[in-house]
């Protein structure tokens, strides 16, 4: 019998219409743990380089963590694995709600799809039986519409639905796939289910999931609970607001956007507004929210509440999380009226609430520059908000230069050319970032900027405090009941740092303690991610209930396998490291790793490289970013070094072909 | 069976529909607490607590399995609250034929909230921790006969069974199963 996890993966080949139920390898779970690990073996394995990400060769996997739909609170992630039309790399991006657990119950690890259909289709699983139907009439629907539509003509309210609304059917490179009050937006996911011709998958599921070990599991899962209870009734003093308690950052939840408001950009990224925030828009922000919010709702078994249902008047109900709250407000240069209702129609489109805004600002930016010219935009309207709507048509139509925004701030700038690339100023690796422009370098920041393979910046901090407590005091008192650090000397950083003199940003914490910090951080996102477990309850937030020291428990007594903490670490690193060897098997490299230029006013270029090579070398990577041959022995990874080898990303007997020492 | 006085603990979830965020632990949680052995598996479809949740109109409604229902009744009910419509037989306890709530997934049997005998709070409740569900205990007196909760077990078990495959296979099967033994 297999625990936590069912054993079976469904694969579906949309160009023939063929689907079968396959078992998986119970060693590969051993190895890989599940959810991004496993999809990462599946990816290594399956999806050579030269595929492109609208090849049907590509693959698009919906995986439920390894103890999705165990008691295990808040474990509810569907992580979303395909290659990106974006960024060419790997994408993993993921949701939570509810698909993910109801996928278990229906007796699946993962959907793995591949090919194309010829015509609009919807997946509709329900047990052992599953259908590829009919998705014509839902052409051009939105997201949440389309799940409505289909629970009613399947009669299943319950079933669970993730689709993908115009953005994705027309392929937007930063489309998202929508579900209910969850999204899986990072990437470009939603273009490559639009690609497949995969409107929705429609999942009801009504059978057991084991666990290894009742009772240990139960008490660790008790523990959490009252963990919780705990960090709810005792927030972290000394920070603000979203960083204090649990949960995803809880923007439905919190009115005073102060900090957001003051110290991310506007715009394209551009401009900071210290002094936005007045008494007179904090009231009328307040009221809006208020307003517009029905209700704060969670993710399956989780008591965060961390979305809302959001009803602005005139417009059809739909449901928000996290940051998106802002994005276009700021982008637009608007208020929270704006922001909520354009929200309303970009999630219907299913569209990336970090990418969508900040491309309608840069064409604004590039008309307003004279880059664009009024012919590229036939009847705009005048006002930036009438813009913003009217881009938003645009892009998702791919209708005249909608069509070109719709590759996002890299491709586009560099198809307009002209000098536009200045304006796609604010990426990672293709990729838009959050619109955060900062003074002084942060070491720990510059790395994980770099070197974060998920591309966004919030998918691999977490944990260890964003700055020092000015006393020493209050950093003695934080670290006193610290028990998630994997070892007691993260204590000891934290103790000795000061915001300013000695011990001070940006030469402390010194460049080993960034390894170890940024390693540490990177690890637990990682080990979210296999298991499916909420970052808000696990790597984002400081003092989270789950950790390095219960997670192996959670592992042995859910799905039965002997884990502890070495052997989960080294299980993490072996995935982590897949994920490296996918994308550097595309092509990236040490020049893709690197913040945006102007993240940072003030730079410490010898700092920064110094930084670079020793986390590279921490990790087991060489001058170029590249896993070594024994490294990779190291982790059982020998048919990647192989691999390199046999493809001259490696020699047989050095680790860097000469020509690349350099680079 | 005789009547007796028996001092009897009358035990109440109170339900607070406004502090429901839907997150359906209730169901997970009683699934397992009921599972052989004790939460060795879960399945929220085994639930004797459900959960109607519709976001989009804001219904979310957490109901108890109740007694079970032979037949479907005739006459239904729709309620509107607060300017909110929900479906008809949104707010009743039965496992009836009309519907697959309270029942388990495979074999139709009807489920029944029994408070989880032998806790010291109902499972739902403690882990629902937005506090929709609370417990609210008293004593009363009551001139019962004692329940033969055993033999009801089963009878309504069989009846349902019978309802479900017709009486005629039940026994049949019956049959078959006493020769095997
Ligand atoms: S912490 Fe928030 S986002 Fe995470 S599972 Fe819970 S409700 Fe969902
Ligand atoms: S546990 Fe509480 S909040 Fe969650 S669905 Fe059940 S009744 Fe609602
Ligand atoms: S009281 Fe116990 S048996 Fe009844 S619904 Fe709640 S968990 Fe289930």
């Amino acid at each position: 019998m297999r625990y936590a996890e069912t054993g079976f993966n469904l694969e579906v080949d949309l160009t023939r219409g063929n689907i079968e139920k396959v078992a998986t390898d119970p060693k590969d779970t051993e190895l890989y743990l599940g959810g991004l690990g496993t999809n990462a073996k599946i990816l290594w394995d399956r999806v050579p380089p030269e595929v492109e990400a609208f090849s049907p060769e590509n693959l698009l996997i919906f995986a439920a963590g390894l103890l999705c739909g165990t008691p295990a609170i808040g474990c509810n992630r569907t992580i979303v694995t395909t290659i990106s039309p974006q960024t060419k790399l790997m994408a993993f991006s993921m949701m939570g709600g509810f698909l993910a657990p109801e996928l278990k119950y229906a007796g699946y690890d993962k959907v793995i799809l591949r090919g194309k259909s010829p015509s609009l289709v919807y997946l509709w699983i329900n047990n052992d039986k599953v259908e590829i139907r009919d998705a014509a009439h839902l052409k051009g629907k939105g997201a949440i519409e389309t799940a409505e539509i289909i629970r009613k003509e399947l009669k299943q309210p319950k079933a669970q639905v993730a689709a993908i609304g115009m953005a994705g059917e027309n392929r937007v490179f930063y489309a998202s796939i929508e579900q209910g009050r969850s999204s899986a937006s990072r990437g470009g996911i939603g273009a490559v289910m639009g690609d497949k011709g995969v409107k929705a998958i429609v999942v009801r599921g009504t059978q057991d999931i084991n666990v290894a070990q009742p009772e240990a599991f139960m008490e660790l899962t008790n523990e959490v609970m009252d963990y919780i209870q705990f960090r709810n009734d005792n927030p972290i003093p000394g920070v603000m607001p979203i960083l204090a308690g649990l949960g995803s950052p809880q923007e439905m939840k919190v009115h005073d956007e102060k900090w957001h408001t003051e110290n991310f950009n506007w715009g394209n990224s551009r401009t900071r507004r210290k002094g936005f925030w007045t008494d007179e828009i904090a009231l009328e922000w307040m009221e809006t929210l208020d307003n517009a919010r029905t209700r704060l709702i969670s993710c399956y078994n989780c008591p965060m509440t961390c979305g809302a249902t959001i009803s602005m008047p005139g417009l059809p109900t739909y449901m928000m999380k996290c940051f998106t709250k802002l994005t276009y407000t700021m982008a637009a240069y608007s208020d929270l009226d704006f922001g909520l209702r354009i929200a309303q129609r970009a999630t219907e489109y299913g569209l990336d609430g970090f990418s969508a805004p900040q491309v309608m600002a840069f064409a604004l930016e590039l008309l307003e520059n004279g880059i664009l010219t009024d012919d590229d935009f036939p009847e705009m309207p005048a006002d930036t908000e009438g813009r913003f709507y009217y881009l938003l048509d645009k892009i998702v139509r791919r209708e005249g230069i909608g069509d070109i925004l719709a590759n996002g701030t890299y491709w586009a700038a560099k198809e307009i050319g002209n000098g536009a690339e200045d304006y796609a100023h604010n990426n990672i690796k293709k990729h838009e970032q959050l619109p955060l422009k900062l003074s002084m370098l942060n070491p720990i920041y510059y790395l994980m900027y770099c070197t974060g393979e998920k591309i966004n910046i919030t998918q691999i901090e977490g944990q260890f405090p964003q700055a020092p407590y000015p006393k020493k005091e209050h950093r003695e008192a934080f670290v006193k009941d610290w028990h998630q650090v994997p070892d007691d000397k993260f204590k000891q950083y934290f103790v000795d740092w000061n915001p300013r003199g000695e011990n001070s940003m940006p030469f402390y914490p010194t460049v080993d303690m960034c390894c170890d910090i940024v390693d540490w951080q990177e690890m637990m996102h990682y080990i979210d991610d296999a298991l499916g477990q909420c970052a808000g309850l696990s790597s984002f937030p400081l003092k989270p209930p789950y950790h390095i020291h219960n997670y192996p428990k959670f592992i042995s007594a859910g799905a039965g396998i002997e884990m502890d903490e070495d052997s989960l670490s080294k299980a993490a690193k072996r995935y982590r490291t897949l994920v490296r060897a996918i994308n550097i098997r595309r092509g990236m490299r040490r020049k893709d790793e690197t913040p945006p230029e102007n993240h940072w006013k003030k730079r410490f270029p010898e700092l920064e490289k110094e930084l670079l090579d020793t986390y590279y070398k921490f990790k087991g990577w060489n001058h170029d970013g590249i896993p070594t041959k024994a490294s990779l022995h190291e982790l059982g990874l020998d048919y990647v070094g192989e691999d390199f080898v046999k493809r001259g990303i490696l020699t047989v007997n050095e680790d860097v072909p000469s020509e690349e020492a350099t680079a | 069976m005789k009547s007796q006085k028996t001092k009897k603990t009358i035990k109440t979830i109170k339900i607070d529909v406004d502090k429901c965020n839907g997150c359906r632990a209730c169901e997970m949680i009683c699934s397992a607490f009921h599972a052989e052995p004790k939460y060795s598996s879960n399945n929220p479809a085994r639930s004797r607590i459900r959960i109607i949740r519709e976001p989009l109109r804001d219904l979310y409604i957490p109901v108890y399995a109740g007694e079970y229902a032979v037949a479907e009744c005739a006459g239904r009910d729709k309620y509107t609250i607060d300017g909110k419509e929900y479906d008809e037989c949104s707010f009743c306890r039965a496992s009836c034929p009309s519907r697959d709530e309270f029942k388990e997934p495979d074999s139709g049997l009807p489920l029944k909230c029994d408070m989880c005998e032998g806790e010291q709070e109902p499972l739902c409740v403690k882990w629902c921790m937005h506090d929709a569900l609370l417990l609210e205990e008293r004593e009363e007196e009551v001139d019962e006969p004692e329940p033969e909760d055993e033999q009801e077990e089963l009878e309504i078990g069989l009846e349902a069974l019978a309802d479900k495959y017709g009486l005629e296979k039940v026994k049949d099967a019956m049959a078959r199963i006493s020769k095997k033994d």
